[in-house]
């Protein structure tokens, strides 16, 4: 009974955090509404969550933060996942110079601490929704390269890819028709946990200012808008905090699952 | 010998050389005008044609970068577009504390997560090891900007045993010592559990037990110095996300190193400094992994360099 609770925890949790992001603006009714009467108003049954500095619902801003993360999340992973393994897999399909020249790029990227990165190209492209998934998603394909090429390399030499050779294949429909499906379980368990680290950053670029534009929630956000608040108000700090780290160690233990499920060795990056 | 570490330190070479040339296009990824960005939009023709001067962007981009790389040799980052300072004065500040700060999270990861990691994998099953990877689970799932803020209010507000912020106090280290070291811990611990246990199942463990050794010395003499290997490798790559971390650390605790520097840069949209912080801590990235590639051939003669 506990196992099985255990088991069915992250899915819960990310079930929840998908419905909220998609569901939110229609629940929160008033993320926005600055209410002065109820600055800093601790939880109570009306106000589950208090309300912040201007009298705005945390529960709301919450909802609405959800999304912020959801989407940012999402379209991190699916954006760095595609271009980084069709890149990756290129190279190692290609092999000679132009593998040689995209491993050389993969180790520069590689030299930079990733949030570092994403922070200075944050900074320097303004701060905005799509900024912030641009930025992530620049720091982020290098993962999905280096996986993608390592498995093209080790399966180009398979029988069946020398048979389909054989029979006429033209090379783009070999690499996407017989290479790359067999190469799809690391990338996934690396996407998995691509989720967990692009919720974190993105909620990190804007606990710094550098994410979505205020009065947009992000968890991020509250969190540094609440740190001023904290000995009065610990709510607005505990709350989007809290979301962050849920949401965080469900994507973590379902890659770690999945990464169990589909037999991939070897830590994430 | 000889030839594999000239070669290793050929291609750090490259990657360096590489990220020089990646942080100089930073600044043209500007949307718009470099020069607009940093003084509004209601500058004076005769200023905005100043600075760009100043910033050599009247120049064509290829003498730009030769300009840009000759300075580098020199040592000369460009002068910060607020106080007019050399950034490499500025970043000569600023550095000692970050890697104070970044050592101090360091070891305070290493002297939590070696001995977790071993008692958990010599207990293993155990409500010990449960805890452990409990707390790695939590360590990595953990935002460093929300840990912070939470030791800030139990530790320096409620209990007002350390300063809430600065860098004066021995004391005032702690705190983001702990918020920058405790992911880091978290990943170590889980590592060095792993490879505990996979050298406890080797053959020589069981020699070791057999020739009546006690299981302090065949854990700590015989299993530990082989489970090092790969958690030596994983603290160089984890390095970066320290050194990356540090950024947001520092902003939380007001520390004054590099990582806050970056982000007062940003604000002020001083991108000479931006550039400077960033290429400084890369370039520290790739020195310290490249040192830890040559130790690690040198802990172990069986790894050849690539």
């Amino acid at each position: 009974m506990q196992r099985r609770l255990v088991r069915l925890l992250p899915f819960a949790v990310i079930g929840l955090w998908a419905l909220t992001a998609l569901l939110g603006p229609l629940l929160a009714t008033a993320p926005d509404r600055i209410d002065l009467p109820r600055i800093l108003a601790t939880p109570s049954p009306g106000l589950p969550l208090g309300a912040d500095d201007l009298g705005r619902p945390v529960l709301d801003r919450l909802l609405v933060g959800s999304r912020t993360s959801f989407v940012v999340g999402i379209g991190v992973v699916a954006l760095s996942a595609l271009v980084g393994s069709l890149i990756g897999a290129a190279a190692g399909f290609a092999g000679g110079w132009a593998d040689l020249m995209i491993v050389r790029l993969i180790d520069v990227f590689l030299a930079f601490p990733g949030i570092l990165l994403a922070i200075a190209l944050a900074g320097i492209l303004g701060p905005g929704l799509g900024n912030v998934i641009v930025a992530l998603s620049v720091v982020g394909w290098v993962g999905y390269a280096r996986l993608a090429r390592a498995q093209v390399l080790s399966l180009k030499t398979r029988d069946h890819v020398g048979a389909a050779r054989a029979l006429g294949v033209q090379p783009p429909r070999l690499l996407l028709r017989h290479l790359l499906p067999l190469a799809l379980a690391p990338l996934i368990v690396e996407a998995t946990f691509g989720i967990a680290a692009a919720v974190i950053a993105e909620a990190g670029l804007s606990f710094l200012g550098l994410g979505v534009q205020p009065p947009t929630a992000s968890w991020g956000s509250m969190i540094r808008d609440g740190v001023a608040y904290m000995l009065v108000a610990p709510h607005l700090v505990l709350a989007p905090g809290l979301a962050v780290m849920l949401v965080v160690l469900a994507v973590n233990l379902l890659g770690d699952r999945l990464r169990d499920r589909l037999d991939v060795r070897g830590a994430p990056g | 010998m000889l030839e594999q570490v000239s070669t290793r330190l050929g291609a750090a070479l490259v990657v360096a050389l590489g990220v020089c040339t990646l942080v100089f296009l930073l600044i043209h990824l500007v949307p718009g005008d470099p020069v607009e960005a940093m003084l509004g939009e209601s500058a004076q023709p005769a200023d905005r044609a100043a600075l760009r001067a100043s910033l050599g962007l009247d120049r064509p981009l290829a003498e730009q970068y030769r300009r840009y790389l000759s300075g580098l040799l020199r040592l000369d980052l460009g002068r910060s577009f607020q106080d007019q300072r050399p950034v490499s004065e500025i970043l000569g500040e600023r550095l000692p504390a970050t890697l104070k700060l970044a050592t101090a999270a360091l070891l305070l990861a290493l002297l939590l997560a070696v001995p977790l990691g071993v008692f958990a994998a010599r207990r293993r099953g155990s409500p010990v090891d449960a805890g452990a990877m409990a707390f790695s689970l939590i360590g990595v799932s953990m935002p460093n900007f929300w840990l912070g803020p939470l030791l800030i209010l139990v530790f320096s507000l409620w209990l007002g045993w350390t300063p809430v912020s600065g860098s004066d106090d021995p004391a005032s280290l702690v705190l983001p010592a702990v918020t920058l070291g405790t992911a880091l811990a978290a990943i170590l611990a889980r590592m060095v559990r792993a490879s505990v246990l996979e050298v406890l199942g080797e053959d020589y463990i069981r020699t070791a037990r057999a020739k009546g050794l006690s299981e302090p010395a065949v854990l700590w003499r015989h299993a530990l110095r082989n489970a090092w290997l790969p958690v030596l490798t994983l603290i160089g790559m984890q390095l970066g996300g320290l050194l990356g971390g540090a950024v947001i650390t520092e902003t939380v605790f007001a520390w004054p190193g590099v990582g806050s520097l970056l982000v007062e840069a940003i604000q002020a949209r001083d991108f000479p400094v931006v550039q400077g912080c960033v290429l400084l801590i890369s370039l520290v990235y790739v020195l310290v992994n490249t040192l830890t590639d040559l130790a690690y051939a040198g802990v172990d003669p069986r790894v050849a360099l690539r």
